[in-house]
């Protein structure tokens, strides 16, 4: 399946959310169901707007469990849909997560967290049950709308649901952007898309989590069915990696960090070492498969690894596992907003971030960190 | 002494006996009480209903067996059963 | 529970009598196989039968999109054929509502038990009647989780004794049931809203009309519609199988009052239906007495 669409390729300047909106209408996604939420909204109110033109349908719905519980019904007829808020919201949804991905359901979810304390909950599979689904974090707006796009295909190819992870940054800046199309390879056609028309033929279709088929042909069973999905979470952690990093070779200082807070570190690392500094840093793009990979070999010449996450730490506990003790694993970041909670804080400043990196590269792990910059600004 | 009676069926039902749980529910729901619960037991342990002369193919036996036992047919002549019974 | 037994031989047999024209079959057509593992005297089978036949009688079986909640009867998911999505407990009408958004054509309905649409997702099929959702849900109402062995739900009669109601419910103490059907139809995008029952041959045959009367509301674009059917769950009544419809009829019944509740945005009235429900119990009465009632 290819997903094609009148696409607006001329550069304008966009907020990041009618960016993200016009890439996933360009990918082919005609339903969206949402419910609005701080620094989310605005991906609602585009896709409100922008459906209808398109012959698609967006829902406000009444509540966040309603929103992605009509993502999964339009997502059952087989076609390309997506929910959204922000981690709040979608610890509401956390149960349809676990159970769209056990009936393998392409969803595609937005979130536009308020910070980075969300990552647990993106990238363990915050539902319940034996599942995980891929996480894509967008370091800035043109990245979000090819991200976006490959979010649906993804989706499809595994028919499992991708998240979004971005932020207020992410959401609310305006660029220059053109919504390119994303070349992707021809997907097969989805067989398993219930439209009613098999009713009463004695092979009508069943999209169920538990692997359970109908009389006469009863699935695979539930047990089968769990491992069958574990044996693909396996394989798209395999496959679906996706990392940036620079400098790493010969690294001292390794620097990890995701979304708009990595543009800071990108952008400070650059300057570090064309001040003569041996700093790098990896820039995890897929947060879930986390790119294991690259990190360990990142630290295997460094003489300390640092997460710079806008949360008490979380993405710190992947590098801990991919740094194997090679190197001392040291926070960067930590909890920075602004007074209404969305996570716009006092640590999303460029200098900060060289001091923190500094003083890590010169002092070594056990340097003693400028404190916290505190948001006096409400 | 006995005498003997004619009853008439306008209708007949088939029984799967094998796969009724013996709930019962089609010895109220039968309108002229002709089906009674069977002294044997089938397959799963359980008594099943069987069925007398005077039937008259409503279906309701049907409408509330929830293990779908019942086949209801009718006669387009009624069928007489002839018993006897003690004066 | 007392009848005397019939006179004369035993008649029945496994094959066609001769010279008979069969009326009715073992079980519906859209059914793959009568056999299922709900307990003796359940009401639930009851029900899909009928909403089975409906579809069927409307020509719809190969327009029709299934979706079901969690409960007992979700046993049926691999024994009905029609095309069909699982979905959680209590969300099935917010899944629903994203097929026929996709599928507008299609008839899209829901099946559900009380546990799962009035305690867990009583706000889904609220706003999805509000809304006006061209969908039609189906509640299988028996006052009780049987899944989990007898539980007090949101629609347990005052004075019902479940497993969390050990000496009945207590209005002071577990607070009143909730009359959904009652609620739906107060709601502007509700088209059409009934209350059917299982609870004897006449209910049936009743209810089948009223699910039919819900399709066709669906397929005519006039808004959302409802039926609730009163089940029988003598498992989780803990009573014999056999006083499972007087028992019904008395309790749940009393309460949750039979009949249609909105027909053409006229909504009536508990008393109303009452009164209606004793004209019509008389009318089957005397289509039985005559010989059987209207298949």
């Amino acid at each position: 399946m290819t997903a094609t669409t009148a696409v607006r390729d001329e550069r304008r300047l966009m907020e990041g959310s009618e960016a993200m909106v016009e890439a996933a209408i360009a990918a082919g996604c005609r339903f969206f169901a949402g419910y609005p939420m701080t620094p989310f909204t605005e991906l609602l109110e585009h896709f409100a707007r922008r459906l209808p033109e398109e012959g698609g349908v967006c829902i406000n719905a009444e509540s966040e469990l309603e929103a992605v519980g009509m993502a999964w019904g339009a997502l059952a007829t087989g076609a390309r849909a997506a929910t959204g808020s922000t981690g709040q919201g979608l610890s509401l949804m956390q149960e349809s997560f676990s159970e769209i991905t056990l009936a393998e359901l392409p969803l595609v979810v937005f979130n536009m967290a308020r910070g980075q304390s969300d990552y647990f909950q993106a990238t363990r599979g915050g539902g319940h049950g034996d599942y995980r689904h891929i996480v894509l974090a967008p370091i800035d707006i043109a990245e979000a709308v090819e991200l976006t796009q490959l979010a649906f295909h993804l989706a499809d190819r595994w028919r499992s649901p991708v998240l979004i992870y971005g932020d207020y940054l992410l959401a609310h800046v305006t660029e220059a952007v053109s919504v390119t199309p994303f070349s992707v390879p021809a997907l097969p056609s989805k067989e398993w898309a219930v439209d009613g028309s098999l009713g009463g033929t004695g092979r009508s279709r069943s999209i169920s989590p538990l692997g359970l088929g109908k009389h006469g042909h009863p699935g695979p069973g539930i047990e089968r069915h769990l491992r069958a999905i574990a044996g693909k979470l396996a394989d798209i952690e395999r496959e679906e990696q996706r990392v940036e990093h620079a400098y790493t070779d010969d690294a001292e200082t390794v620097v990890v960090a995701f979304g708009t807070p990595a543009r800071f570190v990108r952008y400070v690392v650059h300057q570090l070492r064309a001040d003569g500094e041996k700093v790098g840093y990896v820039r995890p793009i897929s947060l879930w498969p986390f790119p294991s990979a690259v990190v360990a070999d990142a630290s295997a010449g460094a003489r300390v690894v640092a997460t710079f996450e806008l949360s008490a730490g979380q993405m710190i506990d992947d590098v801990r596992l991919a740094v194997l003790g090679r190197a001392p694993v040291v926070r960067l970041g930590g909890i920075s907003t602004d007074g209404s909670g969305f996570g716009v804080g006092a640590l999303l400043d460029a200098e900060v971030v060289r001091d923190r990196i500094l003083a890590l590269h010169r002092g070594g792990p056990e340097a003693e960190l400028p404190p916290l910059p505190v948001n006096e600004r409400g | 002494m006995s005498e003997t009676r004619t009853i008439k069926s306008r209708g007949a039902v088939t029984i799967d006996v094998e796969t009724c749980k013996g709930c019962e529910l089609c010895i109220v729901a039968c309108p002229p009480r002709v089906l009674s619960m069977s002294t044997e037991v089938n397959q799963l342990g359980v008594h099943y209903p069987r069925l007398h002369p005077g039937c008259t193919g409503c279906a309701a036996c049907l409408m509330v067996c929830p293990d779908f036992c019942f086949e209801v047919f009718r006669f387009e002549e009624p069928v007489l059963t002839t018993i006897e019974e003690p004066a | 529970m007392t009848t005397s037994q019939p006179a004369g031989p035993v008649l029945d047999s496994d094959a066609a009598p001769e010279g008979a024209r069969k009326i009715a079959d073992l079980k519906p057509d859209l059914l793959l196989t009568g056999e299922h593992n709900l307990c003796p005297g359940c009401g639930e089978p009851l029900a899909v039968r009928v909403y089975l036949e409906a579809l069927q009688e409307l020509g719809v079986s190969r327009e029709t999109v299934m979706v079901a909640g969690i409960g007992c009867y979700t046993m049926f998911t691999g024994t009905v054929d029609l095309d069909l999505v699982q979905a959680l407990h209590g969300r099935a009408p917010s899944v629903a509502t994203g097929i026929k958004r996709m599928l507008p054509d299609k008839v899209v309905f829901t099946l559900q038990g009380d546990g799962d649409m009035v305690n867990e997702g009583l706000q889904e099929v609220l706003h999805t009647a509000a809304r006006g959702e061209r969908v039609t849900c189906i509640l299988l109402n028996n006052g009780v989780f049987g899944e989990t062995g007898g539980h007090m739900t949101a629609t347990s009669v005052l004075g019902q004794r479940t497993k969390s109601s050990l000496e009945g419910r207590d209005a002071e103490y577990h607070g009143y049931p909730i009359l959904i059907g009652d609620l739906v139809s107060r709601l502007q995008g509700a088209a059409y809203v009934a209350r059917g029952s299982v609870h004897n041959a006449g209910a049936v045959a009743r209810t089948k009309r009223m699910l039919r009367r819900a399709f066709e509301t669906q397929l005519a674009g006039d808004g959302f519609s409802f039926v609730e059917v009163l089940t029988m769950c003598p498992t989780g009544w803990f009573i014999p199988t056999a006083d499972g419809p007087d028992y019904m009829h008395e309790t749940l019944g009393e309460v949750h009052v039979m009949g249609e509740l909105k027909v053409d945005g006229m909504v009536k009235t508990t008393e109303e239906l009452h009164a209606e429900n004793v004209r019509k119990q008389h009318e089957v009465e005397a289509e039985l007495e005559r010989g059987g009632v209207d298949l």
